[in-house]
């Protein structure tokens, strides 16, 4: 196992390192010169040198690059907006996403699964059906018009809820169910088609067999088996929750970290831009890790190779 | 030979008629390029004019669907919107088409070091997750169309990769590749005239689904403001300024979505629909 984690750890660090490059060139691919879009419409020939010096846009690319890791970790970096130190900027806008991902995995797990176990074991049952629909609808929904219909649902015509912003726990159902709904279709389709296989394998059959109840049968046997294939489709979706938060997060004006790199692309702080990307993404591969080290630790087989 | 190719063509049309969620699939994609190919024809009223005093109109004979704050006609602009999406989303899944399938035969065939950097650099891409890589080269390059569709190539390119990579792997092991190269054919000539069709099927079964994603990401995109610019229709662009009158005119956030929604619901259906019929062992998972 200590082998295993070990290898995982080292592939790793080149994505991330890649991860980091990708990020950085992000301003570096903007056609005409960063520092003059920087300066904005309007600045002087000084502006532009000034702010050329002061962000080392003259230095060569890789001693630029080197700069833009080191200030990160030490936390120099600042937001060209703000001028604030870019991870305190940022820090607190992760925290609301991570707040609104997690809740919304959990919603999604419950809808999720209970709907998978359900129609395996009642194979085409209404509830099959319905839960076939289900998946099927929640795989093609933009998440984005989810939210607005929520919202036509519950904050204008029944007014049960505040349509957007950040506040007490009511401004985060919304949301996060827009998030859990769209990703328990994937969790859905997942958890049944894990239990039908189970179902089909010979040892069920056996017990079975020998006749154990069906009930005790599917708890017992059936469910621990199945749920391992979920259990890493749950922790991906939560990686993807962390990047697909954007359009959420823009729907209902939450202050998380997606919304946060739109804002700043349109106030080209493109700091803001390259660190808030770096940092989802180095936290999908992160989470991706975390499932990868999890399903090993469930599934012996895989510790191998 | 050419015989037997179109008995197995045969073979999987059949499969795929028999499957009643790709026939609705094909059916509404038809539908939806239609509308997009002869929008002028189809559309009642220029989605562009506007006519201040028939503001936020509800649905009515006159405009089925409402009319916008700026009085245009709703049911218009969503026609017009399926033709800005399914343009974009064609050209960028095409050059996606191109550059994965490209990317993954050299990959694939030629293994190796180059095989693991090519990989390693797809992996770096998809540790992107959802749109986010697409926010980031828009970011840079800054909006308008042909940024989304560079954008949006760059995002979907490395699924093509993969499995074009894949089915290279199995192919370049294969007798015929290797009765070529014993007649002395280049490797060139040995990836455009084998590997590439003969790997042509999972590649248009994920070029189906991609559509789906590419629709998706544009109007994503579009409803942060990073696609597609006002006045021109487009369905993301469109439920960006609903949401802000959703309050007075719900009706604004329901139709632009509905069609986005049929659009990519018919995609992954057909493209589903594809896979099965491709590959009838895995229907039943």
């Amino acid at each position: 196992m200590l082998k295993f984690v070990v290898r995982r750890l080292l592939l790793l660090i080149p994505v991330v390192i890649g991860v980091s490059i990708v990020s950085f060139s992000i301003m570096h691919m903007i056609p005409g010169d960063p520092a003059r879009i920087i300066a904005g419409e309007g600045a002087t020939i000084e502006d532009i040198m000034s702010i050329r010096t002061k962000y080392g846009l003259d230095r060569p690319l890789i001693e630029q690059y080197l700069r833009f890791m080191k200030g990160i970790i030490t936390n120099d970096l600042r937001s060209i907006r703000t001028e604030r130190p870019i991870l305190t900027e940022l820090l607190p806008r992760f925290a609301n996403t991570a707040q609104l991902a997690l809740v919304s995995i959990v919603i999604s797990s419950v809808i999720g699964v209970t709907l998978g176990i359900v129609s395996a074991v009642k194979r085409n049952s209404w509830i099959d059906t319905f839960s076939m629909v289900f998946s099927l609808v929640g795989v093609s929904m933009p998440i984005f018009w989810l939210g607005i219909l929520l919202i036509i649902l519950f904050a204008v015509t029944l007014r049960w809820l505040p349509s957007g912003g950040k506040g007490g726990i009511e401004h985060l159902i919304l949301p996060a169910l827009t998030l859990g709904l769209a990703t328990s279709a994937i969790i859905a389709r997942m958890t049944r088609a894990s239990m039908l296989e189970v179902l089909n394998q010979d040892y069920v059959r056996t017990v079975v067999a020998f006749g154990l109840p069906r009930r005790k049968v599917i708890y017992k046997y059936v469910l621990r088996n199945a749920m391992i294939p979920v259990v890493t489709v749950i922790g991906l979706q939560f990686g993807y929750l962390l990047g697909g938060a954007v359009l959420t997060e823009s729907v209902f004006g939450w202050p998380g970290l997606g919304r946060f790199v739109v804002d700043s692309i349109f106030s080209r702080d493109y700091i803001a831009v390259q660190v808030g990307i770096m940092m989802i993404a180095t936290s999908f591969v992160l989470v991706n890790l975390l499932v990868d080290l999890v399903y090993a630790l469930i599934d012996p087989r895989l510790r191998r190779g | 030979m050419r015989m037997k190719k179109r008995t197995s063509s045969l073979i999987i049309l059949k499969r795929m008629a028999r499957n009643k969620g790709a026939i609705f699939g094909l059916i509404v994609v038809l539908l939806i390029v239609f509308v997009a190919i002869f929008a002028p024809v189809v559309a009642p009223k220029d989605p562009y004019k506007q006519d201040l005093l028939a503001s936020l109109e509800p649905p009515s004979w006159k405009h089925p669907f409402g009319t916008d704050v700026f009085g245009r006609d709703v049911l218009s602009r969503v026609i017009y919107g399926a033709r800005t999406s399914l343009s974009i989303s064609a050209l960028a899944v095409l050059i996606a088409f191109v550059l994965g399938a490209s990317v993954g035969t050299v990959a694939g065939y030629f293994g190796g070091v180059l095989d693991e950097v090519l990989m390693r650099f797809l992996d770096v891409l998809m540790a992107f997750p959802d749109i986010l890589l697409a926010i980031a080269i828009v970011a840079a390059l800054g909006p308008g169309k042909i940024n989304l569709v560079v954008a949006i190539a760059i995002y979907s390119f490395p699924q093509f990769a993969r499995v074009m990579r894949a089915s290279a792997l199995t192919i370049k092991n294969s007798e015929y590749v290797e009765a070529a190269k014993a007649i002395g054919e280049s490797s060139f000539s040995i990836m455009v005239r084998y590997v590439l069709p003969n790997a042509l099927a999972p590649l248009l079964v994920q070029a189906t689904l991609r559509m789906a994603t590419a629709v998706l990401t544009i109007s994503g995109l579009s409803f942060l403001g990073l696609g597609v610019k006002p006045p021109e229709a487009e369905w993301g662009t469109d439920l960006a300024m609903a949401r802000v009158y959703l309050e007075i005119a719900p009706h604004l956030g329901i139709f632009p979505g509905l069609a986005l929604f049929l659009t990519v619901l018919g995609f992954n259906l057909f493209g589903d629909g594809l896979n099965d019929a491709l590959n009838p062992r895995l229907k039943d998972r």
